[in-house]
């Protein structure tokens, strides 16, 4: 499978490997959400599992996002990864597995990366107008937006 | 392993779907239109923990739903990053409260195949005791809850009884009731107590009629059947879009379950059927659940009978510190598929833990599984979804 | 003065027929007061009874095994802080469940305990009990309007739509009964060929016609007559808006019902109503049905010895409850935290035993027979009530609906047309 769609995208696919067992693949964030397409068509990956971020501060592509896939037809698992960097978007797998709403605006509320063609991306576990995204490395470990816990719990800190 | 259908037009397109709420735009006056939008508040005796569910509605019917949640996000991956591995096992627990076992096994497991460890034989025999007995639990508070919103008051006592035996257990075993914290990284930390043995045949012995009795006061009742045939339909395209597992999953035809596709913990020497159903309606979800509580008692009954001697511990470093890289490890929890994402950057705490929470995940299926039901049956779909906030929010 | 007191005694009429104002009022007094006691008995009982079903023990504190709680629910009630709505309509919102409460009292007026132990004996009887229940439908719409706030309002609009609807069913029902009266002969199909007696609509009447029948109307046509009252037990509990049909008021539903914003003693005026009524028409079901005051088997086992033997029954159920109080007090722990519960338990089994003792002789033996039997058979039901309760799930509002026009109309209205070609051929 690798190798066609190696034959398919050439040097889009950066890398493509195997970690303890577990199949990833690192790639272009210009191919993807083509590839994310071929894959569950073609390949019958039709399970989004989950589609998640890391964040890497002193990298220049600050944000790895990866979506984990999973076919019931082969039962295997993949990883796909791409690499941006701040402030960059990503395409939403929404029109390609309906999963894919919720898992997008989890990332979005933690970590910042917005979603090109996402229906309704906002925040969803933190309220609605908080500011700063949490999982990113820099907000530190019990910072709190303190201006909306302010002006909507009338308390003067969260801590 | 199953072949899936080609996608139902519904979703086709995966974002037609979507309810989209148009808060922001108000009726001109309440009687203007038919359209009313009703709150389903974070506090509400039926929604199973602080859920908000905003309905929109025509007259008695749902035309679309939007849940905000959040209210109990802890943020407990943040936490992760800043604890050691060891440090950050009793946080997995307070995730999925009602089933922490699983979510111990999960975690512990992750970190294993990370460290290239395997437990030995013993202590996997003791995990998949413990976290059939917690699925079993689980379970039991599902269906006395979702009874209760239903109406039927009585199986919640009933089974809250039953599952007192699974807590004096777990009590006796680790401490702790609910919380439990049961395993390590490398094996289990406790071995099993003096009468372990004697007191899981005991209970294996007591809980079957117990489920008889679940049974017959609710499968054949006529206004059960009423209330949960044909509510809360999920199509088997849909479930698969949606990414749905766990229960719900298998209500709708899928045969799939982790334990036997990717078996994991000593699975694989077991011998149990995975049930599925063929409507995907809130009654296939009872039966399959029913069916599942049967089949945790007939793992447990095997493993107990060959538990096997030996070590509860592998040769686990005293600091832990996994090679630099990354792994997703996932089990069949009580609720669904619960996985664990762990990227190690070669130090004592992680880099990054995620958690593929399945309530989360399902919940997001309550959109398209109450379209044109009604009002009554938004609360029955909740209960059978079977959801915790604690790990929908995490 | 004195005669118009003593001259009722001699009549053998209810103060209805007899015009007697005074004895009129004197049984008014009686049977509201004895509405009340059983109406506290029943919130004990159902929270006991219910508790029982779910494996545990309910109220065990106040009181011995909980007896006094309903009198510490009732001070907490009149104690509690009267809440008013600011927008609610202040006269609409304070009238509401005093209508609820005269409608189901109201029905006591006919209902009859024994041959001339009734407050009157209306020729209309059934007629106006089930006109004068049906305003309790306008005290749901009042309490859910009068509240200004949408979720009472939608909660009173079902409550009373669930109301009228098992009220057509009741009707049919009904109906078939009083069809019943108006045969003569003896036995479940026994009807003469020259079967055209008036029937009567008068509450007495229709339990005398029971006992001219030789067969309690249950068992009449049979199985007609109990189609008929399986169709009125179940719109009686679907009137009263109780479990399996309680959507309206269930707390985990969305709309938490008509009485919402009531507070206090005014929420338990709304409780004292439901379970007034909920006695009413348990009682309206045993007249028509059960053969009101009449002990089982009247004819089947009759004469002077059967007598006797039956009338022990008021005796040894009162016997009964004071030797379950007995093995209560013997199993109550024994520490002195316990000794006031202990002696009060005693006492209230000594009370009981005294009372079945005193029921035990003859005059007393005599007199207290119908109403005895009457109490009993209604007390049957309100068990069922709890019953139902604690077994069933909730009925969805349309499935409530469905149930009352789409199933026990038309089987009422097939029951009412087999009765009455059954008579007629017959």
């Amino acid at each position: 499978m690798i190798g066609t769609l190696k034959g398919q995208y050439g040097s889009g696919i950066r890398e493509a490997n195997s970690y303890l067992g577990q199949n990833y693949m690192i790639v272009e964030p210009s191919i993807v959400s083509e590839l994310l397409q071929v894959l569950r068509d073609r390949e019958k990956f039709d399970y989004c599992v989950d589609i998640t971020a890391v964040h890497y501060p002193e990298r220049e592509k600050q944000f790895d996002v990866l979506w984990i896939l999973y076919s019931f037809p082969r039962n295997e698992r993949i990883r796909v990864k791409i690499m941006i960097s701040d402030g960059e978007s990503v395409p939403s797998a929404v029109p390609i597995w309906a999963t894919a709403n919720w898992l997008e605006r989890e990332v979005f509320d933690m970590f910042g990366i917005r979603f090109a063609g996402h229906p309704d991306l906002k925040r969803i576990l933190l309220p609605d107008g908080w500011k700063g995204y949490p999982l990113r490395k820099d907000y530190g470990i019990i910072q709190q937006d303190q201006e909306w816990v302010k002006a909507n719990l009338g308390i003067e800190s969260g801590q | 392993m199953v072949d899936p259908k080609t996608p139902d037009p519904k979703t086709a397109e995966a974002t037609k779907y979507l309810s989209h709420l148009e808060l922001g735009e108000p009726d001109k006056t309440f009687l203007d239109s038919n359209e009313l939008v009703i709150n389903m508040g974070p506090q509400h005796p039926a929604t199973h923990g602080v859920l908000r569910v905003i309905l929109k509605l025509d007259g008695e019917q749902v035309l679309g739903t939007e849940c905000v949640i959040g209210y109990l996000h802890r943020g407990v991956e943040k936490i992760a990053e800043n604890r050691t591995y060891t440090m950050f096992n009793p946080y997995v627990d307070r995730m999925d409260y009602v089933a922490a076992v699983s979510n111990g096994l999960g975690y512990c497991e992750a970190v294993e195949k990370l460290l290239n460890i395997e437990a030995p034989p013993r202590a996997k025999y003791i995990r998949v005791i413990l976290t059939e007995l917690n699925r079993l639990a689980s379970h039991q508070l599902w269906l006395g809850t979702h009874a209760l919103d239903i109406g039927a008051m009585t199986p919640l006592f009933y089974t809250f009884r039953d599952r007192e035996e699974i807590l004096k257990i777990f009590e006796k075993y680790c401490g702790a009731r609910l919380t439990t914290h049961a395993f390590r990284i490398g094996g289990c930390q406790y071995e099993t107590y003096e009468g372990f043995e004697r007191d899981v045949i005991k209970f294996l012995d007591f809980v079957p009629p117990k489920i008889d009795e679940y049974e017959e006061l609710l499968t054949t009742n006529r206004i059960w059947l009423e209330r949960t045939k044909n509510v809360g339909v999920i199509s088997r395209a849909d479930a698969i879009a949606l990414g749905v597992t766990g229960p719900v999953l298998r209500a709708s035809g899928v045969k799939w379950d982790l334990r036997k596709a990717q078996p994991y913990a000593a699975y694989s020497d077991f011998d149990f059927e995975i049930p599925i159903g063929t409507n995907g309606d809130t009654y296939d979800r009872y039966t399959v659940r029913m069916e599942e509580m049967r089949q945790s008692l007939r793992i447990i009954r095997q493993a107990v009978e060959k538990i096997p001697e030996g070590p509860i511990m592998a040769k686990v470093p005293k600091v832990i510190k996994p090679p630099v890289g990354e792994i997703y490890h996932s089990i069949e929890a009580p609720k669904g598929e619960l996985g664990y994402f762990i990227v190690s950057d070669g130090s004592t705490q992680p880099y990054r833990v995620r958690v593929r929470p399945p309530s989360f995940v399902n919940l997001q299926a309550l959109d398209i599984m109450v379209r044109g039901a009604l009002v009554a049956d938004v609360i029955a779909v909740i209960g059978t979804l079977d959801i915790v906030l604690g790990e929908v929010d995490r | 003065m004195l005669d118009y007191i003593t001259s009722y005694l001699s009549s053998n009429t209810t103060p209805g027929q007899a015009g007697n104002v005074f004895w009129a009022f004197v049984y008014i007094m009686i049977v509201f007061g004895g509405v009340s006691v059983a109406v506290m008995a029943m919130n004990w009982l159902e929270r006991k009874a219910l508790a029982h079903f779910q494996i545990r023990l309910g109220p065990m504190r106040v009181g011995p095994h909980g007896l006094l709680q309903p009198i510490a629910d009732a001070i907490k009630l009149m104690t509690k802080e009267d809440i008013i709505p600011s927008e609610a309509d202040k006269f609409v919102f304070w009238i509401a469940p005093l209508i609820i409460l005269c409608a189901s009292f109201a029905v006591y007026i006919v209902i009859p305990f024994g041959p001339t132990h009734a407050i009157t004996d209306l020729n209309i009887g059934i007629l106006f009990m089930l006109g004068v229940s049906s305003l309790s439908v306008l005290g749901v719409v009042m309490a859910g309007w009068a509240s200004n706030s949408h979720y009472p309002l939608i909660g009173a609009l079902r409550s009373s739509a669930q109301m009228v609807s098992y009220e057509v069913a009741m009707g049919m029902a009904v109906v078939s009964a009083v069809l019943m009266t108006s045969l003569h002969g003896l036995g479940p199909y026994g009807v003469s060929a020259a079967s055209s007696g008036t029937g009567t609509l008068s509450m007495i009447g229709i339990v005398q016609a029971q006992q001219e029948q030789h067969v309690w109307f249950l068992f009449k046509f049979f199985p007609l007559g109990f189609i008929a009252f399986g169709i009125f037990a179940i719109a009686m509990v679907a009137e009263t808006n109780r479990a399996p049909f309680d959507l309206p008021e269930a707390e985990s539903e969305l709309t938490a019902g008509f009485h919402t914003e009531y507070s206090g003693l005014r929420w338990s005026l709304f409780m004292l109503g439901e379970y007034a009524a909920m006695i009413a028409v348990s009682s309206i079901a045993v007249t028509l049905w059960l053969g009101g005051w009449y002990r089982p088997f009247p004819n089947a086992l009759a004469g002077e010895t059967w007598d006797l033997v039956f009338s022990l029954f008021p005796g040894l159920s009162f016997l009964g409850l004071a030797a379950i109080a007995f093995v209560g007090v013997r199993r109550m722990p024994k520490h002195p935290y316990f000794w006031v519960q202990t002696i009060g338990l005693a006492g209230f089994g000594a009370v009981l035993g005294l009372i079945g003792l005193i029921l035990f002789a003859p005059p007393v033996r005599d007199r207290i027979q119908d109403i005895f039997w009457f109490v009993a058979k209604v007390a049957g039901f309100m068990y069922l009530y709890i019953w139902y309760r604690a077994t069933f799930p909730r009925y969805r509002f349309d499935q409530l609906m469905k149930v009352g026009w789409k199933v026990l109309l038309p089987i009422g209205i097939g029951v009412l047309i087999l009765t009455a070609i059954l008579g007629v051929v017959l």
